[in-house]
């Protein structure tokens, strides 16, 4: 077994509100020097040792992203 | 005419747009999300709501129901589909319509009379309007927002395939004010705002959502 993140993030053309809301609250709550905020995604996948890239990729690009909104990145770490 | 109104887990307008297609004359056939099955429809609904909590992104998880394999097949071939509100996001995760809903600009769900522009009277579902007529109807979403690169957006206005734009202040972020879109050929169409609530004045803001549903009586008659 092997753990896997994906980590998906809006695309940087399209608007983020969330991400805008979170850093319009932060001077708000006394921290300073926080400039911009985009929220995003992050996945543990725990999977089998015989998956591939090309199958994460597909899973990552057909279903836990939606490409036309979002960037994402797949990346094996230690579990 | 016979009109499918899909049920997923989590849809809440079904009802309302059986009765819809009711007021149209039409019979309204419940398609349930697990079955392989259009039950022999002439059109399909898709109806508004949140399938599967919206979990992951809206319509993304709906998108791969097993109903929505026959539903993708049957559009390609010419079959008329619409997608209101949460139905609207099922398409455009399906691919049947370009672009992508997302999260309201100002992040507030809207709930309120919306007065929209018919930009395109020839799809299967809105012949029943005068081109550049203004509907009202309700707009309750939270994530409602069009968004779509700067060449698909050109293609849909170069093609004339916006067939909804919000009239005064854009309520939710879409680009260009877009509230409702249509395929190539024009048997599928996508829109924010919900007709169906608006099919008698004791009911709803108006009738004006009416014309749809009797819409697509004339083009499956046609057919």
């Amino acid at each position: 077994m092997a753990r896997v993140v994906v980590d998906v993030m809006p695309k940087p053309e399209i608007l983020d509100p969330q991400g805008q809301a979170v850093a319009n609250a932060l001077p708000r709550l006394g921290f300073d020097g926080i400039t911009a905020v985009r929220q995003g995604k992050h996945f543990e996948l725990e999977v089998a040792d015989d998956v591939d890239d090309a199958t994460l990729a597909k899973i990552a690009e057909t279903f836990l992203a939606n490409p036309v909104i979002e960037d994402w990145t797949v990346r094996r770490v230690e579990a | 005419m016979r009109v499918g109104v899909i049920t997923f887990p989590g849809t809440l307008d079904d009802v309302d747009a059986q009765r819809a297609v009711r007021y149209a004359d039409g019979e309204a056939v419940p398609l349930w999300h697990g079955d392989h099955d259009l039950k022999g429809v002439d059109a399909v609904v898709v109806p508004g709501g949140f399938s599967y909590g919206d979990y992951l992104r809206c319509g993304a998880i709906a998108r791969f129901a097993p109903v929505m394999q026959e539903v993708i097949e049957a559009a390609n071939k010419g079959m008329p589909v619409l997608g209101i509100c949460n139905g609207f996001q099922i398409l455009a995760e399906a691919h049947l319509l370009p672009g992508a809903l997302v999260r309201n600009h100002k992040l507030h769900f809207v709930c309120r009379d919306q007065w929209l522009k018919v930009e395109n009277n020839s799809t299967a579902w809105t012949t029943r309007y005068d081109q550049g007529a203004e509907i009202l109807v309700p707009l309750k979403s939270g994530e409602g927002g069009y968004q779509a690169d700067a060449q698909t957006l050109e293609t849909l206005e170069g093609e004339g395939r916006v067939v909804f734009r919000y009239v005064g202040e854009n309520p939710n972020g879409s680009r260009n004010n877009i509230a409702g879109i249509t395929n190539a050929k024009g048997n599928v169409v996508g829109l924010m705002p919900h007709p169906e609530h608006a099919i008698d004045a004791l009911t709803g803001p108006t009738d004006d959502g009416l014309g749809m549903f009797l819409s697509l009586l004339d083009s499956v008659v046609k057919a």
